[in-house]
């Protein structure tokens, strides 16, 4: 997928006018941050259960190398093939060369951010493959032919009119009289058509959350089963899955599964998790006779032991964008790649530049509840800040911001001069919003005020009242 | 690049950063160890409970996914409660099993009206009933393993799946589950597949409503002998 990133401001302006996305936003609130939460309160043990796992992440990661080759000689063992990929164009290479020699026409595909990252379905497509999503998020963004506007809910953004539209306009061969005015309507078609491309297809394209070094194993999580039909019925699986999603032991599997399903929807786990290893065995009546495992680096070696290395760690959750307010306000698309939310704006410019994505890291008001919610600790708003700072020694802040930072650094080191021109903000801004106790808008931050209103300050300054007070006592 | 040098040069890039030899000595060690005897983590409270509180963890967490828990005090007793559930819920009488001992030793004859066949699942199964090797009370999870007993189609293809597991086998934890399965299978080694099976297939991919029966089965029931 071509970034967008650079876009940022007008695809948000034009996200925040969208009414339709702007009620499916709404619902993340009651959905995914309540039931999180829920989740939470029923586990006493959740927040050292999230220093537990942050610690097994630091532990692998400081191992990366030597698990990695453990994982591989179990896969190897188990009958399997491991083919490493530098870059995202090694990736997309090695993949289609399987398929092409599976003689492949049709892949089905499991929900992957990594297939994302690296465009495969294009990729694919583009050599003659037919190239299926088929989770049903997926598969509605497929057939718009959009990216995708949230980690584990891709297809977040749309409304049951717009998938009912869009499946009339697919799905030509049904009865245009047939009735599709309920979710259960919907899914029912969607689970026939699929079906048939899951008994079609040669090969099976999957991610995976986790690589088990002790095993060989590789996991997924599914709520509804289409991981496992990609599986289980083409004669050649592949798994794409990107470096960092090393483990070292089931145990330690367990502990990042104890925590995923809880912070991403709210669930005591997911409906399905399957742990694959290797081919089909003797014996055994199903199940791929190839398998592939394509393991990723493109950026990720970069970040280990720098300053985002710590972004290593997250378990793509979508917690922290489910909790942000500049996500909830402006959604997925506005972010213009793969990875939205505060996550994105961190992964982003570390795997596609910061001068194709320097927006990002800026699309933060650093309140922090993705920090507070992150289930791997992962100091989000620090290693957007770090980003800001990059930008700015490179010299790629506007001369604007450039000066207005300066002129505020010159004020604040001067306390007089800071509190004189705060003070006579306070009581210009008191004045303007008199009224309502609330501006609805400013000269010169129309862009702030569009959107939101400010509340008024009551006249004086934290600091003056804070003296007046002292004199007082 | 050829496929080896691609994977050296990820490999000595991993190396580069963290600053470590191929040969350092104590790293490998950690890993070695870490491997050899995995030690657990924290466990939540929650998994060590007795057999009557497993039971009743492990029954209220499946229903609280949408799945049908039935008890069945024997082997011979399972006909009769299956029979009756398809009744119930109109769905076809006869089902496809894999070669499992425990369902091979189910008295299915007594129950005429129910038709059993063999094999992986097929597209168009309405039915299938497999067995689980193991479960975690913790969150409702059954753990079932791939091969002739219980082929993996069996688990995925129909509308209904059915799961027969031993209440012996019902434990605590995740943990727990996986000794199980090295008790089986030996350290370090999985069967093919491990399905860990919460519930029915869902989605809440439309209007964020929850919607069973996605890709996988409708209804899961989940019946447990002893
Ligand atoms: S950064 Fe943290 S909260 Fe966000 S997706 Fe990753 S693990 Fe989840």
């Amino acid at each position: 997928m071509k970034p967008a990133s650079r876009a940022f401001k007008t695809n948000a302006t034009r996200a925040l006018e969208n009414e339709p996305l702007q009620r499916a936003l709404r619902g993340i609130k009651y959905g995914f941050v309540a039931n999180r939460a829920k989740a939470r309160a029923s586990l006493p043990e959740f927040d050292r259960l999230r220093d537990e796992a942050r610690a097994i992440k630091e532990h692998t990661l400081a191992h990366l190398d030597l698990y990695l080759e453990e994982y591989e000689s179990k896969v190897i063992e188990a009958g399997g093939q491991v083919h490493w990929a530098a870059s995202a164009d090694d990736a997309r290479e090695a993949i289609l060369k399987i398929c092409r020699d599976a003689g492949a026409r049709s892949v089905t595909k499991g929900k992957s951010m990594v297939g994302e990252e690296i465009a495969i379905n294009e990729h694919l497509e583009a050599a003659g493959i037919k190239a299926i999503e088929t989770d049903l998020g997926e598969y509605l963004i497929q057939i718009r032919g959009e990216p995708p506007s949230h980690i584990i809910a891709p297809a977040i953004h749309l409304t049951m009119d717009q998938v009912e539209a869009d499946f009339r306009n697919i799905h030509k061969n049904l009865p245009p009289e047939r009735i599709l005015d309920e979710p259960g309507q919907l899914v029912a078609e969607a689970r026939a058509v699929l079906r048939d491309g899951f008994l079609a297809a040669d090969v099976g394209i999957t991610g995976a959350n986790l690589l088990i070094a002790e095993t060989g194993s590789s996991v997924i999580v599914t709520n509804e089963g289409n991981g496992d039909l990609t599986q289980c019925l083409p004669r050649v699986h592949i798994v794409i899955a990107s470096i960092e999603k090393a483990v070292p032991t089931l145990e330690d599997a367990n502990t990042i599964l104890r925590i995923l399903a809880r912070s991403a929807t709210g669930q005591e786990c997911s409906t399905y998790t399957t742990y694959s290893t290797g081919p089909k065995r003797p014996g055994d009546p199903d199940g791929p006779e190839e398998f592939h495992v394509v393991l990723l680096d493109n950026g990720r070696t970069e970040m280990l032991g720098g300053a985002f290395h710590d972004m290593l760690r997250c378990i793509r959750c979508g917690a922290c964008m489910n909790h942000c307010p500049v996500y909830g306000a402006v959604g997925g698309h506005a972010y213009g790649w793969v990875y939205p939310g505060p996550m994105g704006a961190v992964l982003t410019p570390s795997l596609i530049g910061i001068d194709e994505a320097g927006h990002l890291p800026n699309a933060s008001t650093f309140c922090g509840r993705c920090e507070a919610v992150c289930p791997m600790r992962i100091p989000l708003p620090k290693l957007m800040r770090h980003w800001r700072m990059r930008e700015y020694e490179k010299g790629n802040t506007p001369a604007r911001y450039r000066w207005g930072l300066k002129l505020w650094a010159f004020a604040a080191r001067r306390p007089w001069l800071y509190h004189a021109l705060t003070g006579l903000g306070a009581s210009l801004l008191a004045r303007f919003g008199k009224r309502r106790g609330r501006i609805r808008s400013l000269p010169m931050a129309g862009g702030w005020t569009r959107h939101r209103d400010l509340p008024a300050p009551q006249g004086k300054t934290f600091q003056q009242l804070w003296r007046a007070q002292e004199k007082a006592s | 690049m050829s496929g080896a040098r691609k994977r050296q040069s990820v490999l000595e890039g991993i190396r580069a950063a963290l600053g470590a030899g191929g040969s350092d000595k104590t790293r490998k060690e950690t890993v070695r160890k870490r491997l050899k005897s995995p030690r657990a983590n924290l466990v939540p409270e929650r998994a060590s409970k007795d057999r009557a509180g497993r039971l009743e963890l492990f029954t209220g967490m499946l229903e609280g996914q949408g799945a049908k828990v039935s008890h069945a005090k024997g082997p011979g007793d399972v006909p009769e409660i299956v029979a009756a559930y398809l009744r119930d819920n109109n769905l076809p009488t006869d089902f496809r099993t894999g070669s499992d001992d425990l369902l091979a030793a189910i008295p299915w004859d007594k129950t005429p009206s129910l038709t059993r066949h063999r094999g992986r699942g097929k597209a168009g199964d309405g039915v299938t009933m497999s067995r689980a090797r193991a479960a975690a009370a913790e969150t409702g999870t059954l753990f079932l393993t791939s091969g002739g007993e219980n082929p993996t189609t069996l688990n995925f293809l129909p509308d209904t799946h059915m799961v027969l597991i031993r209440a012996d086998d019902i434990l605590g934890s995740y943990e727990d589950a996986w000794n199980v399965l090295r008790e089986v299978y030996g350290q370090r080694t999985l069967p093919r597949t491990v399905n860990l099976i919460s519930g029915p297939s869902r989605t809440a991919d439309i209007n964020q409503t929850i919607v069973m029966g996605a890709h996988g089965p409708r209804r899961l029931h989940v019946i447990v002998v002893g």
